[in-house]
């Protein structure tokens, strides 16, 4: 019995043209910008905030002072402890009061400005969507030069869902007028704090 | 199937001023904005060169990687089915939904699933969808297809909005507010997301590499329709499919630039694998893309990766808006496509345009568009798709051009008689012309009278 | 080298002057110009139309009066697109083909071929705002297209700049098409006509008191928006400021 399937792949064998060979592609990164500075850059250009932070800083603490009328805060970070542990969460749905959620970048991506999470990171995929805020600890040597560079990462061949963060949730559908905060997070705010250990 | 009159609802659009003046002027500042992006690159072209030669050796040996991406998928627990066509492709969706009980299903953009015309389908089957980005989802309420494949309400001013909401979400009448107006879409839109059995989202590119599929949404909308829900559906047309997982290194970096002039969308998210606990389906759909991949001069247009940057640039979709050409898919990628899907219907479409070019300049994967229009047109008189005034006057103009004596007795020095058309041909090419235009005078001799006085005649 | 004078349809009918201008500045360059008295049409307006079976005879008569010349100049960039670009509907001798690549619009064999570096008879005191038509823009490439990321660069203005007096404006959008697009200009009217006020309310905003082109089909139509509206802005075909028209 034919099935779509090979009615489908009959029809694209027999219909190809003719045959055009993969051109090879290079990364472009000669003459690359210092990656933390282009990274900065780009984040604020697409509406995230870098936080600065000195050598030191309790990342627990500062997200309490930029944050002080947070009532859930929902970390997967081991930095910041919350009010919420994620691991308590049954259903995703249950994040849907959560006013902060902290992660920590796989890596990031200087040209675009873009944190890399998965659900290593994420812990719950949904948190980095329904929390009203989100913070992502980053460090800053994990932050690469440009896509070409991020696509080699063996991350995207392991990960189930991934995600390339470029500031918040934002829209223009109605006459042009940016919105930030448009269906997920309100603000994406980026703190430079290196791995621990 | 009636021939569509683009000229007649192009006049309709242009009428109403503040629309056309608005629509007209933020879809040239995407295109500026993308022009930004472009000339900041220096590897611009190079990059437009590689994702075109890309898109073209993965269409000339399209079955392989769909076979390698169908194989890598179901490796990756997702389950891949296969649609010939639209009818198919609602069928498929349906029966997914159905056998789980799923009542409610939140999507993201995706215009595949308005070229299957899934939601009336479903929606007659008892299942809600929930159009999740803001702007299909006005227009959903609106009752009114997308008129942009990117910016879905780009038609509408933030009156028209306002109107839609208050009859359908019951948010405060005349309350104009743009943040007012995106902050109740999010908050009646959240208990969907929170509450839907299933989600469905569309793909704009799909990885053979990996058996992943690449979704790009400014919002996240379509993270939540697929994070949230047990169920994550995928509607994938076959020719989004491209060989690997480093090559998006090239379509994403060209993507959001030539789209919006922004680097890169908020979110790109990348799909290889359900979650604990979930399910992930992809439909992989042919609907007329196999049969195009069959067509010399048309194969081209299957690299689109929805940019929608030709549509920005068109100086005719500008002042036409993409309702005008009564399809899914409208301005000049429009007019190349849809006349596969119905000839006579969209007969017309090729001639809305002035072959200017601009289109084919921005698109990313260097789709030669102004030129398959052109040729659009050979096929429509081939076909005898021409309406009977264009096809006599051609055929009149035709026998006047190509004898000196009969042009020579139409051109006459006094009086722009231009006999030898037919009348109502003078008629109507008088008439239109001077609606809105002067016609131009006639001179005292033409040049040929000069010539022959002053030069003597050779 | 014997030149051959393309005189499209248009101009032969309503814009002589053009024509004339065309001749003059060829002559003034010591060339060997004839214009073949039987020319008609060069086939774009059916051809554009998709119309080949009607667009042959006027392609076949082309051939007919301009196959005895190593060059054809003519002053429309649609034209000269047609013919090197289209122009198939009769079958592609070496006749054919050597005749298509022989065509040149005017600013393009200036420019390149008799390489025209100055005009010292030309004086043009007034503020001019130039329209690239598209067929010379994006199809000739005759200057630099805003879509591309190129190196700027432009034949008419090279010649344009050698002009005495000449003073430019650029307006907001240099290079969207004003909307004439042969037929089009009929059975879109409504587009066109939008597309055309726009333009030269655009130039006018930008202080332009001559909208210059190579093709006069555009400034056809831009004149008949403007005359409409009443907008004060007069046109011009490049080869009558190159030719020495003070006005």
């Amino acid at each position: 019995m034919t099935t779509s399937r090979d009615i489908i792949l009959n029809a694209v064998r027999a219909n190809a043209p003719a045959a055009v060979a993969l051109p090879h592609v290079p990364s472009f990164d000669e003459g690359l910008p210092p990656a933390a500075e282009r990274f900065r850059h780009s984040l604020e250009l697409l509406g995230g905030q870098f936080v600065e932070c000195s050598p030191g800083t309790d990342p627990d603490r500062r997200i309490g002072e930029l944050f002080p009328d947070a009532r859930v805060i929902c970390s997967n970070v081991p930095e910041v402890s919350g009010t919420r542990p994620l691991r308590a969460v049954r259903a995703a749905a249950e994040l849907e009061d959560v006013d902060v959620a902290v992660v920590r970048a796989a890596f990031a991506v200087a040209e675009t400005g873009s944190i890399f999470l998965s659900e290593a990171e994420l812990g719950l995929n949904a948190l980095g969507y329904l929390a009203q805020h989100l913070v992502a600890l980053l460090d800053p040597a994990d932050i690469l030069g440009n896509l070409h560079h991020a696509y080699r990462h063996p991350a995207f061949a392991t990960a189930r869902y991934a995600v390339l963060m470029s500031g918040p949730s934002a829209t223009a559908d109605i006459e042009g007028v940016l919105i930030r905060g448009a269906q997920g997070v309100r603000s994406l705010k980026v703190l430079p704090i290196p791995r621990r250990g | 199937m009636k021939r569509l009159d683009h000229a007649e609802a192009a006049s309709r659009f242009i009428a109403s001023t503040a629309h056309e003046a608005f629509h007209d002027q933020r879809l040239w500042d995407l295109r500026q904005k993308r022009d930004r992006e472009a000339h900041h690159i220096p590897e611009w072209e190079a990059l437009r060169e590689l994702a075109s030669a890309i898109k073209e050796h993965t269409l000339s040996n399209l079955a392989g990687y769909l076979e390698a991406f169908e194989r890598n998928a179901t490796a990756n627990g997702v389950k891949v089915h296969w649609a010939r066509d639209a009818a198919e492709h609602n069928q498929i969706v349906h029966d997914i939904l159905s056998e789980r009980s799923a009542k409610t299903l939140v999507k993201s953009k995706s215009m595949l699933t308005e070229e299957c015309d899934m939601r009336p389908f479903l929606e007659a089957r008892g299942i809600e969808v929930i159009e999740t980005d803001l702007g299909e989802r006005i227009q959903q309420l609106d009752d009114e297809p997308p008129s942009h494949i990117v910016v879905p309400a780009v038609h509408k001013l933030r009156g028209d909005v306002s109107e839609v909401f208050a009859r359908t979400l019951g948010t405060e009448p005349g309350n104009e507010d743009v943040h007012y107006l995106a902050e109740s879409q999010r908050r009646t839109t959240r208990p969907y997301f929170l509450a839907a059995e299933a989600g469905m989202t569309g793909a704009n590119f799909a990885v053979a590499e990996t058996g992943a599929f690449v979704v790009c949404t400014n919002e996240g909308n379509a993270d939540l329709s697929a994070n949230l829900p047990k169920l994550h559906i995928a509607s994938i047309g076959i020719e989004k499919l491209i060989p690997r997982t480093e090559h998006l290194g090239v379509f994403i970096r060209l993507l959001s630039r030539s789209a919006l002039g922004s680097p890169i969308t908020q979110y790109t998210s990348h799909f290889r694998s359900p979650r604990e606990g979930a399910e992930m389906h992809i439909v992989l759909v042919d609907h007329g893309r196999s049969a195009r991949l069959g067509m010399a001069d048309f194969w081209p247009a299957l690299k689109c990766i929805r940019c929608g940057a030709c549509m920005n640039t068109c100086p005719v979709y500008r002042r036409s808006g993409g309702l005008s050409y009564g399809a899914t898919y409208s301005g000049p990628i429009g007019v190349i496509i849809d006349p596969t899907f119905d000839i006579r219907k969209y007969s017309n479409l090729p001639f809305a345009s002035t072959l200017n070019g601009s289109c084919t300049s921005v698109c990313p994967v260097k789709i030669n568009i102004h030129e398959q229009i052109y040729k659009w047109r050979r096929v429509m008189s081939e076909k005898r798709q021409l309406p009977l005034v264009k096809k006599a006057t051609m055929k009149a103009a035709g026998q006047v051009f190509g004898s000196p004596r009969l042009y020579r007795a139409a051109i006459s020095a006094t009086g722009m008689a231009i006999e030898g058309l037919p009348r109502f041909a003078i008629y109507n090419w008088f008439n239109k012309w001077g609606r809105q235009r002067e016609v131009p005078d006639a001179p005292e001799a033409t040049f040929r009278a000069w010539y022959l006085k002053n030069r003597g005649g050779r | 080298m014997k030149v051959g004078l393309f005189i499209p349809c248009y101009v032969d009918a309503f814009f002589p002057e053009v024509g004339i201008a065309t001749l003059e500045i060829l002559e003034r360059c010591g060339l060997d110009v004839a214009y073949p008295l039987d020319q008609t049409c060069c086939g774009q307006p059916m051809g554009n139309s998709g119309c080949q079976e009607d667009a042959a005879p006027a392609e076949a008569l082309f051939v007919k009066n301009f196959k005895e010349f190593d060059y054809i100049v003519g002053p429309s960039g649609s034209c000269v697109h047609h013919i090197r670009a289209h122009f198939d509907a009769i079958p592609q001798t070496e006749e054919v083909t050597k005749l298509r690549a022989a065509t040149y619009e005017l600013v393009e064999f200036l420019h390149d071929v008799v390489k025209l570096k100055a005009f010292p008879w030309a004086e043009f005191p007034h503020k001019v705002g130039l329209h690239n038509s598209c067929s010379t823009l994006r199809a000739l490439r005759t200057a630099s297209a805003s879509e591309i990321d190129e190196p700027p660069f432009s034949k008419p203005m090279n010649l344009l700049r050698q002009v005495r007096g000449i003073e430019f404006v650029t307006p907001a959008r240099p290079d969207e098409c004003c909307g004439f697009g042969g037929t089009f200009s009929v059975f879109e009217e409504p587009v066109s006509a939008k597309m055309g006020y726009d333009k030269v309310n655009d130039h006018a905003r930008a202080g332009a008191e001559y909208i210059v082109s190579a093709d006069m089909s555009c400034l056809m139509h831009q004149k008949g928006c403007a005359e409409r509206l009443g907008v004060g802005v007069k046109f011009i075909h490049i080869a009558q400021i190159l030719n020495g028209a003070r006005a």
